[in-house]
């Protein structure tokens, strides 16, 4: 049974921690915000997007989602402002936000 | 094995965000596209040697795995995989188990090269049905940019820094992929990140449904550790292949197969220039520092090209 | 029903193996314990066991990999002895920390340098700490005994730890002795079959196993691994029990050997406990109170009911099989004084060293200890209390 990491935070008795620091269940670092990292984000122009897909493999926090062959919205509570996409991107359809 | 880019793309991600490696790392992009090399359906065991990959994507108790996932120690990922596929064939063998599992370990340089070198050796020796992934970043990051077996010479590292009698890393690196496929094992390719990732992927599909051992070994650029402008490790990884410091090749089956080869190769500064830990190589007078990088660089794509001229 | 039959301690174990039918099992040959992965490989050969047997490069990997079929929800094991040991050092660790409830059997052997392959304890003594169950045998029944119920002790829910299964190299690894085997489908109910509830094959939920633990976890993490070991008294006793029940063969904690009016007590492991009983049988005879502690669950330490056995003697020797270098003597004698200490024991106590890298203990060396006890206790001294046994001064 997967484990409620809920109950795991930091002052979590040692009763509570799970037996052999086991976790059962898989994805719950989704519950870590890394997105707070940067000041810098980058911004998806859907306009310029031909959808080519280019920026997804390229992504080092698995923070652009690809649903039926189109990418959406980047996920901004774990991106941490690479800036790699946008280089990958062809069409310019990735800016840095604040910078063009 | 044909390779759709938009289908592959569409495949549900196997490495959850949240996890704490840097931003713009290479490993997590080794990571997930080699992990897109598996079926949907198909379920994984992921070992992994103790790195920044282990430290950032378990950190207790947020797992960045969605499948089953097993870190043992630094130097012993290949031997803990053995352990696993030995469980695999045993509960398979007394009916306790159904699903189809694949097994595949990722490790950084320090823990593959060096003090992992043993135990990948044994388990790739006795054939166990896993794929071993290097993610190379030519130092041990983890610690701080230490010299590994995999740091190219004249390296800028912590433990061979430059200095007034120091031009960096005095040996060359070690040819793993090389030792490996002399393992005589049935499934060895050398990659990294080029344009859509077709080779990557194609190779990681071949090496996970491959029976019996295989090895990745997969230049991942450390932005930290090589000093060049984090959004720029494309251009890195293509300028590591196009001067053929890093080729792309497999050896299927005792086979040498190139899969690559420039059409113009460029010279080895260009892969040098951007690079913080090679800043020293183009101060006035050191040029021959360069020359000889060079000589190294056209020895070695000689050799292979020779070895796969063989086939 | 069982079997009688002859056979040197690391055919026991082998047979014990064979009998539990384990799942997994890496292994690196090391003297004196290399026959147990051959006579175990034997079995696989000829299809009498269905085990995926690994041999591995190295000790280190056949601790890793058992680590690894272990975590995936295998029954795993390994063999080693010595400096096998010594390599594993730091699975040895990571095993109990996972609480992964896999099996060693060690070959007690002296470690290096200088190199040595016979018996002594500093193998094993020097793994004490590392959160391992550790039970000794002082004879191939013992030992064989002690196998089989090994996985019940470690797989218990409330303990789910690694189990070190102790013999003394050659001198009952290599012996052959006279004992009796229980039948296969004896074993086989008795040991019963390994359900692991999280495990990294279980395809309905994946697991992760081996985290980096911050600070603010990992003490938490510590203490809520103690807790295992803090469950490992009674289920040793109650696993005995049924043992006996299967076999007629009575285990504890310890075994005190004539204790019951002893006023002169030695406390020791392994096979040199049957030389001192063979000692006490003669002082007996001649009307000395003399006994002795033979410690069975090294750890964890039963300070307590051993400290309750000693509270009656006037003079005790602690036997070590192992050198500490702490100048006060060795671990054995360490924790069996602190446990006097803590009952409030008013015991006069030594410590020996002895018996190292295979150095022979007879049984006058014995009644010479034995002496000494009862010397001190008539000059309301202990004296010396680190010495050695059968030293060349």
């Amino acid at each position: 049974m997967a484990a409620d990491i809920t109950k795991l935070g930091v002052k979590a008795p040692w009763k509570d921690l799970t037996e052999g620091m086991v976790i059962a269940g898989a994805g719950t670092s989704r519950d870590f915000n890394t997105g707070e990292w940067s000041t810098d984000k980058p911004v998806f122009i859907e306009e310029k997007c031909k959808q080519c897909l280019l920026c997804t493999p390229v992504c080092p926090d698995s923070c652009i989602p690809v649903e039926g062959g189109k990418r959406g919205e980047f996920d901004y509570d774990h991106c941490k402002g690479c800036g790699i996409c946008v280089k990958s991107c062809p069409f310019g359809a990735i800016t840095m936000e604040g910078v063009e | 094995m044909s390779y759709n880019f938009k289908e592959t793309m569409s495949k549900p991600e196997r490495l959850a965000p949240g996890h704490r490696m840097c931003a713009g790392c290479g490993g997590t992009i080794a990571v997930r596209n080699v992990l897109r090399g598996l079926h949907e359906g198909d379920k994984a065991v992921i070992g992994n040697a103790t790195g920044c990959l282990e430290v950032s994507t378990f950190t207790y108790p947020y797992t960045a795995w969605e499948d089953s996932y097993i870190h043992n120690a630094f130097e012993n990922a290949g031997a803990t995989l053995s352990g696993v596929e030995g469980a695999y064939k045993a509960l398979k063998k007394k009916g306790k188990l159904d699903a189809t599992y694949k097994f595949i370990t990722f490790g950084g340089d320090g823990g593959t090269y060096d003090i992992g070198f043993q135990s990948l050796s044994g388990a790739m020796e006795r054939n166990t049905d896993m794929v071993y992934v290097c993610y190379d970043n030519g130092a041990y990051m983890n610690t701080g940019i230490q010299r590994s077996s995999a740091t190219p010479m004249y390296a800028d590292t912590t433990t061979t820094p430059v200095g007034s009698k120091s031009n960096g890393k005095p040996q060359n690196r070690k040819d793993l992929a090389a030792i490996i496929a002399a393992h005589d094992i049935p499934y060895v390719a050398q990659t990294t990140f080029i344009g859509n990732f077709k080779d990557l992927h194609v190779k990681s599909e071949k090496a996970i449904y491959t029976p019996g051992a295989a090895f990745l070994n997969i230049m991942a650029p450390c932005p930290r550790g090589w000093r060049y402008n984090t959004p720029d490790i494309m251009e890195i990884c293509k300028l590591g292949v196009e001067t053929c410091y890093w080729p792309l090749f497999e050896v299927v089956d005792g086979k040498w197969i190139l899969n690559y080869e420039p059409k113009k190769k460029l010279p080895i500064e260009d892969f040098l220039k951007p690079q913080g830990r090679f800043k020293h190589l183009f101060k006035k007078g050191n040029e021959d520092l360069i020359e000889e990088f060079q000589k190294e660089v056209d020895r070695r794509w000689e050799e292979l090209k020779f070895r796969c001229s063989r086939g | 029903m069982a079997k009688r039959d002859r056979l040197s301690g690391n055919e026991a174990i082998a047979i014990a193996l064979r009998q539990i039918n384990p799942d997994v099992f890496p292994a690196f040959p090391i003297t004196p314990s290399t026959e147990i992965p051959q006579y175990f490989a034997s079995f696989v050969a000829n299809g009498q066991v269905d085990t995926e047997f690994i041999p591995v490069e190295s000790e280190h990997s056949s601790m890793s990999a058992a680590i690894g079929a272990s975590a995936a929800g295998a029954r795993s094991l390994t063999a080693t002895s010595s400096c096998g040991l010594a390599f594993m050092w730091e699975e040895l660790y990571i095993a109990a920390s996972n609480r992964l409830p896999l099996a060693l059997a060690l070959v007690n052997r002296a470690l290096s340098g200088p190199i040595n392959i016979n018996c002594d304890h500093s193998d094993s003594m020097g793994a004490r700490d590392a959160g391992w169950i550790q039970i000794y045998a002082e004879n191939n029944q013992e030992a064989y005994d002690n196998m089989v119920q090994a996985y019940r002790i470690s797989e218990h829910k409330d303990v789910r730890l690694p189990i070190m299964i102790c013999q003394d190299g050659f001198i009952t690894s290599h012996a052959v002795e006279n004992m009796e085997l229980l039948e296969d489908a004896d074993v086989k109910k008795f040991v019963g079959e390994y359900e692991p509830e999280d495990y990294l094959l279980n395809p309905e939920c994946p697991m992760a196993v081996g985290p980096y633990s911050i600070t603010d976890y990992y003490m938490e993490a510590k203490r809520n691994q103690a807790e295992g070991m803090r469950h490992v008294e009674r289920v040793v006793l109650e696993v005995a029990k049924e043992f006996a029940e299967v076999s007629g063969r009575e285990y504890g904690l310890f075994e005190a050997y004539r204790m019951e009016d002893a006023e002169y007590a030695v406390v020791m492991i392994g096979s040199a406990a049957g030389t001192t009983k063979d000692a006490i049988d003669r002082l007996r005879d001649r009307g000395e109170k003399v006994g002795l502690l033979k410690i069975r669950l090294y750890r964890p330490f039963p300070a307590e009911a051993i400290a309750d056995i000693l509270k009656d003697v006037k003079a005790v020797a602690v036997m070590d099989r192992a050198e500490g270098y702490t100048n006060h003597g060795g671990p054995l004698g360490a924790d069996v004084m602190a446990a006097l200490y803590r009952a409030r024991s008013q015991a006069l106590a030594i410590n020996y060293i002895y018996g190292l890298g295979g150095r022979d203990v007879r049984v006058e060396d014995m009644e010479g200890v034995f002496a000494t006890l009862k010397q001190i206790a008539e000059d309301g001294d202990a004296g010396e209390t680190y010495r050695y046994l059968g030293i060349r001064e």
